[in-house]
């Protein structure tokens, strides 16, 4: 909400500066467009507190991946797909995730890495 | 075609011929067939629901061992499942569950906790167990949002950018909150979602922008704040088809919180058919299949699920109980307290009827989107294929809405409206293309985007350049703040402002709950905000008065004061007072008694003739048999029994012609009773002017004591009282306005009539 002065953008900036002036003034960047990790925890505790715990570990993964740059994001759901990666290089992706504290997709990436073992999924 | 023929493969009669060629015939229905998943509700390899928990983890689920869990069945059981109420609900008969679906003296919530410990078979089963108006009433309880809500496709043939701004525009002044744009060539994706973003800004603040083509181009037009939403991020029944589909769960779930990290909405979509037509049912029922996805998509954490068939709905149809197996899609995805976007998104048949008869139950329950997908450009152009509804059917869905009081999320825009903000959307994103780099596009062109009904109307256009400013929206990092900076710098700074608040709202994360869409003063309506809370009559959603008004006021609705001003328009001079009536003495004497408005307030026939013109012939008429004829103007009544009875009374000869002013016209003589008569056009719409002249002549015949051939009504197969009812209603009272019991017969002036 627009006149909610505690939600801020990724990058810190409180979401009431980010008016079109700022625009005009050239003082507006995408990172400053992006959700707050913050954010998606808070509305994980909605989410928990309204019946779908599932929804609310999903916005907790997605807190944890606002650190993470776009490019990463898409290699590591590429890495992902059936037969793109040996249950070693998940859990290696996996053991790096969790070192920069995202344990959540750490956790994501080890089960699917068992998982794709047992069923033919990897490379 | 091949329309069915008599068992021994002989011509059949005309009565099956005739059946044969109606287009419900170009339809394909399928012979149930299991063994290929060509089955709705109950396969008989679908397996018993069961759930067996051994130290906190599922050790069987719908019969089958842990070891021997699929990807699919590992995922749902390890994180789909509330463990705490498996036991209450795998212990419920189905009947018991289903009723409590039904029952508006449960609560949603108590369906929701219970449904959280339901294995995929078990809801299959207690799901097909619901008939038709029982689905209703449960979606009416089940959906998470209590304000129902519509989806559009935007797209055309040409990816054309202005034509794109302008429906944009245009699908958001409908009411629709989330738009969802296609390409028919990939690499101009990312200017279809700019025009798109351009043209809702323009229509109405809030929309949603979807841009669905491959996922990884999709998730980077979000990340770059182009587009609000994703829903094409499909799920399937069997693991097999899921490999095939280039995915798992795994790399789903992970999907869905890339979406979520980025700040953008996000469901998955599933749905009937799309196994069977890759030959991957083993042997499932498609409603069995689809619990599995649903169960999936919760599981992974997406907040809402796009089913009910999708593209494989003709699939779904073309089986018995096909269409029920389709809304049960839906329910499931409401019971496991998710977003419903409800299908209806694809056109799953050639005739009218079953294409209605498919999403009116739909409608009449209210879902978070009905459609996921309502075609609001042409058929021709939606670049999905068509919808099951489309821009050929927007009235017939305004007046559907109308019809039965329900909102369908639509609103009728008033013509000029659609044209300032046509104008506007087009003439904005030239600007943005132009002030970009992107493309130049020529005056021409926009005012050809603002008037087409359909990319065919832009003729030649230059389709490089479309991938060209693709290209570059794509290779220079372009983003919503470059769009926001273009739009205010040439001058549409208000579009700008609403782009950069809805910017500003998505921030704070509201719209990522369940079932979220944007109100156009940019409040968030969800599962959280707007709850149904639907327990049974007076309860639950309800139009306020003034979307109610909203909904009622289609632009086709008219009025006495309408009709009183279009019959205005065709007043002329004629037909002034001669003087009173008197009796005739001439045996050659025909009266015409004309009604009490005639000359007054009603001056055109249903039939399009006007009144003067419609007297000038029966007076020929007459003539042409050596009579002649005197209108009188009769006021004291509108009954043509009574006026046409009253005409022949002042009549020399006794015979007279009634005639209304909406057209309908009858001869009589004195000596018969007022509903009697010699001959009657009853249906005056289509009456013409030689019946008219026919009917003066068969008066003048009576006249002279013979006994003429009556005139036969014309008939027609049209529904002429659909058509006609509410003007005759309204002319009648105009007629009744001049009524004045005891009121003098008058004759009028031929003058001017011939």
């Amino acid at each position: 909400m627009t006149g909610e002065p505690q939600v801020r953008a990724l990058s810190g900036r409180a979401v009431g500066e980010l008016t079109l002036d700022a625009v005009r003034r050239g003082e507006v960047t995408l990172p400053d467009l992006r959700i707050h990790p913050g954010t998606l925890d808070r509305q994980a505790q909605v989410a928990a507190e309204h019946a779908n715990p599932q929804l609310a570990e999903n916005l907790r993964r997605a807190a944890e991946l606002t650190q993470l740059p776009d490019e990463e994001v898409l290699a590591i759901y590429d890495a992902l797909r059936p037969g793109r990666s040996t249950p070693g290089q998940l859990t290696a992706l996996a053991d790096s995730l969790a070192a920069r504290g995202l344990p959540r997709c750490a956790a994501l990436l080890t089960e699917a890495a068992e998982v794709y073992a047992r069923r033919g999924l990897s490379a | 075609m091949t329309g069915p023929t008599n068992a021994d493969g002989a011509r059949p009669v005309g009565r099956v011929r005739f059946m044969d060629a109606q287009r419900v015939n170009l339809d394909g229905f399928a012979v149930e067939d299991p063994g290929l998943g060509l089955v709705a509700l109950r396969s008989p390899d679908d397996p018993e629901p069961g759930l067996v928990v051994a130290d906190g983890r599922v050790a069987e689920m719908d019969g089958v061992p842990e070891t021997a869990f699929d990807s699919i069945d590992t995922y749902i059981a390890r994180h789909g499942l509330d463990l705490a109420v498996a036991a209450e609900v795998m212990g419920l008969s189905d009947v018991a569950f289903a009723r409590m679906l039904v029952s508006p003296d449960v609560p949603r919530a108590e369906v929701v906790r219970l449904s959280g410990g339901a294995t995929p078979a078990k809801l299959a089963r207690v799901l097909a167990l619901l008939r038709p108006a029982e689905m209703g009433q449960a979606m009416t309880k089940l959906r998470a949002r209590r304000t129902p809500s519509n989806q559009a496709h935007v797209t055309n043939r040409l990816d054309d950018p202005l034509l794109l701004a302008a429906d944009s525009a245009t699908a958001a002044a409908f009411g629709f909150r989330e738009i969802e744009t296609t390409v028919p060539v990939l690499a101009d994706a990312p200017s279809n979602a700019v025009a798109c973003l351009i043209g809702a800004a323009v229509g109405a603040q809030g929309v949603l922008i979807q841009c669905s083509v491959e996922e990884a181009l999709e998730l980077e037009l979000g990340m770059r704040g182009l587009t609000s939403y994703a829903e094409t991020i499909s799920l399937y029944g069997t693991e097999q088809v899921f490999t095939d589909g280039d995915d798992t769960p795994w790399s789903k779930a992970f999907l869905t919180s890339a979406y979520a990290s980025r700040g953008i909405k996000m469901r998955v979509s599933s749905g009937a058919g799309a196994e069977v037509l890759m030959a991957g049912a083993e042997g499932k029922s498609m409603l069995y299949l689809e619990a599995r996805c649903v169960a999936l998509a919760r599981a992974i954490g997406a907040q809402g699920v796009q089913n009910g068939g999708i593209d494989g709905a003709s699939v779904a149809a073309s089986v018995p109980r096909g269409l029920r197996e389709l809304m049960a899609e839906n329910l499931m995805v409401m019971m496991r307290n998710l977003e419903s976007c409800s299908g209806n998104d694809a056109l799953m048949s050639e005739s009218d009827m079953r294409r209605t008869s498919r999403t009116l139950p739909i409608v009449l329950a209210g879902s978070d989107f009905m459609f996921s997908g309502f075609g609001s450009i042409q058929r021709y152009d939606n670049m999905f294929g068509p919808s099951n509804f489309n821009a050929e059917d927007i009235d017939d869905f305004l007046a559907m809405q109308r019809d039965w009081g329900v909102d369908g999320g639509l609103r009728t825009v008033p013509a000029e409206r659609i044209e300032q903000l046509r104008r506007d959307a087009a003439q904005a994103c030239r600007a943005v293309y132009a002030h970009l780099g992107l493309a130049d596009f020529s005056d021409e062109h926009v005012e050809l985007a603002v008037d087409a009904a359909g990319s065919k109307d832009l003729g030649e256009t230059d389709t490089l350049a479309v991938v060209s400013a693709a290209q570059a929206i794509r290779e220079g990092g372009l983003t919503v703040v470059d769009v926001v900076a273009a739009l205010d710098e040439t001058g549409y700074e208000a579009e700008a402002e609403r782009i950069m608040d809805m910017t500003r709202a998505r921030l704070a994360g509201d719209y990522l709950q369940t079932s979220a869409i944007f109100d156009e003063q940019l409040g968030v309506l969800s599962l959280v905000t707007d709850p149904n809370d639907y327990a049974g009559p007076g309860t639950g959603y309800e139009p306020t008065p003034a979307r109610l008004r909203e909904i009622d006021a289609i632009r086709q609705e008219r009025g006495v004061e309408d009709l009183r001003a279009e019959q205005a328009r065709y007043a002329v001079p004629l037909l002034a007072v001669a003087g009173p009536a008197g009796p005739g003495q001439d045996p050659r004497d025909v009266v015409i008694g004309v009604s009490p408005a005639v000359g007054r307030d009603v001056w055109r026939c249903l039939s399009g003739m006007t009144v003067p013109a419609v007297l000038a012939e029966l007076l020929a008429g007459l003539e042409e048999e050596g009579c002649t004829g005197r209108v009188v103007r009769f006021g004291d009544t509108v009954d043509l029994g009574k006026i046409g009875l009253a005409a022949a009374r002042l009549a020399g000869s006794g015979i007279g012609i009634g005639l209304q002013g909406k057209g309908t016209a009858l001869i009589h003589r004195r000596d018969l009773a007022p509903l009697a008569n010699l001959e009657l056009y009853s249906v005056a719409p289509t009456v013409t002017a030689e019946l008219y002249r026919l009917l003066g002549a068969n008066a003048a015949r009576h006249a002279k004591g013979g006994t003429p051939d009556p005139a036969r009504n014309p008939y027609s197969d049209e529904a002429i009282e659909a058509r006609y009812h509410t003007t005759v209603i309204a002319l009648m009272a105009l007629e009744r306005d001049w009524v004045k019991p005891g009121a003098p017969a008058q004759e009028l002036t031929q003058e001017g009539l011939r």
